[in-house]
């Protein structure tokens, strides 16, 4: 049920301003946070090419690439959570409630254990495989039935998905320990060891799941009144459907192959979009994008303040800041009772 | 209008009856000749004759050993937890309506192996200790989330959503745990994280079997309430069911049994998950089904134990035996449904 | 099963009641007529099913009381109380494989002990009811193979096994056609002139409803607005009060009951 708000195009602009800031200040604190503090004059002068510290320039260039990674992974979540959300009408569509995660996380240990896979562009593609095929699978059950795919449905598909494959993962690692040391790191997410090498490779996954899911927008909106509703208004709903879930999954993977699976950026930012300011996809997407890339890099900043001397992976974070707001998308959503 | 003979009636009331209790007595007969393989197969295989010998403490050495203080906690020990698991998801799953709605799945079960993976990994304690925390925790984890779930029609609902929102959670902070750990104590957590009866003893079996039998006799008890609520909650309170007091009462049963037998042989994967599905299959709408859940709970684990140290060169814990049962499950699920959906359609 | 339904004075005291916050009836006050056939009628959201499911104890009044003989229905033991009145929910759920003697058998949970069997006196209750509403044939099918009409025909069944002197149903004919929402009624009327059973349904089609009620309370925003018998109380005046919609009512030429044909919504 989305409430259109008598919101104004300035309101927008105020929003999508607020949303640079808290980016813009991930950023610095990003670049600037860390075992070594930089003082914000440095990463300035760096920027500009002028005159650094040669020890600090070599901190803040090995922090940049992190840094981009963060955003560039914050900004695919965020938008693979809006189109899932969006094309399975369901406020609770996420890729670690999907099991989506898990899907990835199987097809990842079985190349490290059988296929000798360790290059990161392997790895996206089977991540991007079992991802595909996870949701497909998930997707399928909970929508068979009665009453289609409900939130209940499609959790319950999700989470039960998630054990049975995890059960395959764990037999295929437990009797190998060099699996399970390499697959162990992959396990949590964590962006602290993007390089620019990951960028490169997330870089065109990106640009083409962005592309996509903008392309889609307008479409999308006319589907949440419903399949028959929009054909007659005259969208093609399997293409749409086809196209934004491709745009989805393939967000998601790529940065669940790269960087570990990062669960509930995808569920909080389409929300807060929505809650504070409109349902209209064509703002949601781009601005859960610019929101779920501010997110992730200040959750990874936290994590490197929370976790002294060492530091937390992000996944943690999201997972500990995700829980307490998915109760309170339970609540809103109203569910219905059995 | 057709007038049906009381005679008649009573026949096809009694034949489901009937089958029903056919269906038990076949399942406790498997539970047995199982029982009775879990005891012979093994590394070294011995024959009935020698079981039965060493088992009324007749023969010594290694035989001895290998039944007496290793076979035989396996058995009593897997059969209890089995039982334990079977009961508890059926109890779930009917409560709560859905086929899917196990504790293993909900996050009830994620509680009890967050805080053992905890003890074991970040504090180094196991044992006792960590069985009886990891206990706490299952049952403090599912309080919060009964708090969370509020109260009224959508209890149910709301109760699955928040537990798998939890799950997702706390999955994560158990994978990071075990990034953290030390390598040598990684391998004895993940163990544990997927059940297993290799680390049973004889001193496990007294406080399982009182929990088992108290919790699993007061779900016995509710057993009739349990089957009115199956006609919603509505129907149910017209006919006289105490609906609020059969629910807290069961699902704290339920709880207690599924962590008390979590805490000992860690969560056998998808055999809460699965038993009442299958035990429904096999007799559908019969107040039986309870005990048959229970029976098939067993028999999942027997036969995994048997398949694991007899099959594969890996010994794999049973857990993983039993979790990937879980997969093909859910396909049948998947196509049987979609038989059903067209029907009704 | 073939003596007579017992005649109890039945109804709401002052009741108020709501979901949270929001109260839906306010200081309601209802009689039901015993061994007659009520309707309860009213627009949506009037509180006609809330009251229902104040008077079968699926909800619990905020102030006021619900009285069976004078003493209030939550005093008395709940499988005692689900002796006199029984109630057909609006969606109930069917238990996976169930077959049809099997659900309708439930139906006699009220008068069974913790480990008792069902007696000859159940037996014949079920049959009764499986008669009663034609669902004889059906007796070992699975309830989930049945239509619609025929689902609904084995859910009363279950409320008539009951056995209950009161009957509460709630739009007992939704989703059904015409034509069985008139065999349906046919069975409800017939079970009430030969037993005397005290029936209350909503119904949502007022021509039906003044066709088979006795009695008829019109309901609006949680309050009673009228009662009596529909050709008494069936007026114009009526209809624009609780549905604010102009109609015209003319005699069935049949029956002499009042037809009211809507005209139009009142702005």
């Amino acid at each position: 049920m989305k409430k259109e708000k008598t919101t104004h195009t300035y309101n927008f602009i105020w929003g999508f301003g607020a949303e640079l800031l808290l980016l813009l200040l991930g950023a610095v604190l990003s670049v600037s946070y860390g075992s070594k503090q930089i003082p914000l004059t440095e990463i300035l002068s760096f920027v500009t090419g002028g005159d650094v510290d040669s020890f600090l320039g070599a901190v803040i260039a090995a922090r940049i690439p992190r840094t981009v990674f963060g955003l560039l992974a914050g900004a695919s979540l965020g938008i693979s959570g809006a189109l899932m959300q969006s094309i399975t009408a369901n406020p609770i569509a996420d890729p670690s409630i999907l099991g989506v995660n898990t899907g990835a996380s199987l097809f990842v240990v079985i190349g490290i254990a059988y296929l000798g896979i360790t290059s990161g562009i392997g790895l996206i593609g089977l991540a991007f495989i079992g991802a595909m095929l996870t949701a497909v699978f998930v997707y399928g059950i909970a929508s068979v039935g009665y009453g289609g795919a409900n939130s209940m449905k499609l959790a319950l598909a999700g989470a039960a998905v998630s054990t049975a494959l995890g059960a395959l993962v764990n037999t295929i690692m437990l009797p190998d320990s060099h699996v399970m040391k390499e697959f162990r790191f992959w396990q949590v997410g964590s962006i602290g060891g993007g390089t620019w090498e990951d960028v490169r490779l997330l870089l065109p996954f990106f640009g083409v799941g962005i592309f996509l899911a903008l392309c889609c927008g307008a479409s999308l909106n006319v589907l949440s009144l419903g399949d028959e509703m929009a054909v007659a208004l005259g969208v093609h709903v399997g293409l749409i459907r086809l196209v934004s879930a491709f745009a989805g999954v393939l967000l998601c993977a790529s940065v669940t192959a790269l960087a570990g699976p990062i669960g509930f950026v995808g569920l909080m930012m389409p929300h807060l979009v929505r809650q504070l300011f409109t349902g209209d996809m064509r703002i949601v997407l781009p601005m859960s994008a610019l929101g779920g890339a501010a997110l992730l890099t200040l959750s990874d900043v936290a994590g490197r303040v929370l976790g002294r001397p060492g530091e937390l992976e992000v996944g943690i974070i999201t997972a500990i800041l995700g829980a307490p707001i998915f109760v309170w998308i339970v609540w809103k959503s109203k569910v219905k009772s059995i | 209008m057709k007038h049906i003979a009381e005679e008649n009636l009573k026949q096809i009331l009694d034949r489901q009856n009937r089958r029903a209790t056919l269906c038990v007595i076949l399942l406790a007969v498997i539970v047995l000749l199982l029982g009775c393989g879990m005891l012979m197969f093994g590394n070294t295989n011995y024959s009935m004759a020698e079981v039965w010998s060493y088992l009324l403490g007749k023969g010594s050495g290694s035989g001895a050993y290998a039944i007496g203080s290793v076979r035989l906690p396996k058995l009593v020990v897997g059969g209890l937890a089995g039982f334990a698991f079977g009961v508890s998801g059926y109890t779930f799953q009917s409560l709560l309506r859905n086929p899917l709605a196990s504790p293993d799945i909900i996050g009830v079960t994620a509680g009890s192996s967050a805080a053992a993976v905890f003890c074991i990994l970040i504090l180094g304690i196991s044992g006792a200790v960590a069985s009886g925390f990891a206990v706490v925790a299952g049952l403090g984890v599912t309080g919060v989330i009964l708090l969370l779930s509020g109260r009224g029609k959508a209890f149910g609902s709301r109760m699955i959503l928040i537990g798998i929102g939890f799950q997702a959670m706390l999955n994560a902070l158990i994978s990071w745990m075990l990034l953290k750990g030390s390598e040598y104590d990684v391998g004895t957590a993940l163990r544990w994280l997927r059940g297993s009866l290799n680390s049973v003893q004889m001193s496990d079996v007294p406080v399982t079997l009182v929990v088992t039998v108290i919790t699993a006799g007061l779900l016995f008890y509710c057993n009739r309430y349990l089957q009115m609520m199956q006609l919603g909650d509505e129907y149910a309170t017209a006919l006289g069911v105490p609906i609020q007091e059969t629910r807290i009462c069961c699902l704290l049963a339920a709880l207690i049994l599924s962590a008390t037998a979590t805490s000992v042989t860690g969560p056998i994967a998808s055999v809460a998950f699965l038993s009442g599905p299958i035990a429904g299959r096999i007799a559908p709408g019969s107040r039986k089904t309870m005990a048959l859940s229970g029976l098939v709970g067993v028999i999942l684990v027997y036969g995994a134990e048997l398949v694991s140290k007899n099959v594969f060169s890996t010994s794999y814990p049973v857990g993983v035996i039993t979790g990937l049962l879980g997969a093909p499950y859910l396909l049948l699920l998947l196509l049987n449904l979609n038989k059903k959906g067209e029907k009704s359609a | 099963m073939s003596s007579l339904a017992i005649q109890h004075s039945f109804g709401a005291k002052n009741i108020s009641t709501g979901y949270e916050e929001k109260l839906i009836l306010k200081d309601l006050n209802m009689e039901i007529p015993a061994g007659k056939f009520s309707v309860i009628i009213g627009p949506n959201g009037c509180g006609k099913s809330t009251l229902l499911k104040s008077f079968a104890r699926l909800l619990q009044p905020k102030q006021g009381n619900v009285l069976l003989d004078g003493k209030s229905i939550y005093e008395l033991p709940t499988q005692l109380l689900a002796r006199h009145i029984g109630l057909l929910p609006q969606s109930p759920t069917v238990p996976a494989g169930i077959t049809v003697a099997d659900l309708v058998a439930r139906g006699r949970f009220p008068y069974q002990t913790m480990f008792g069997q069902l007696k000859k006196e159940d037996y014949e209750a079920i049959a009764m009811a499986m008669d009663a509403m034609g669902v004889s044939e059906l007796a070992d099918q699975p309830v989930d193979s049945l239509s619609g009409g025929q689902r609904q025909r084995v859910w009363i069944a279950l409320v008539l096994a009951q056995d209950t002197d009161i009957l509460l149903l709630d739009e007992p004919t939704t989703y059904l056609d015409i034509a069985y929402q008139v065999e349906i009624l046919d069975c409800l009327a017939a079970l009430n002139r030969m037993k005397q059973t005290t029936i209350v349904a909503i119904l949502h089609d007022i021509n039906l409803s003044i066709r088979y009620a006795d009695h008829i309370f019109a309901m609006k925003k949680g309050n009673l607005v009228a009662e009596g018998n529909p050709k008494e109380i069936i007026t114009p005046e009526l209809m624009r009060e609780i549905y604010g919609m102009e109609s015209t009512i003319l005699t069935d030429p049949q029956t002499g009951d009042p037809y009211v044909i809507p005209r139009s919504v009142v702005k």
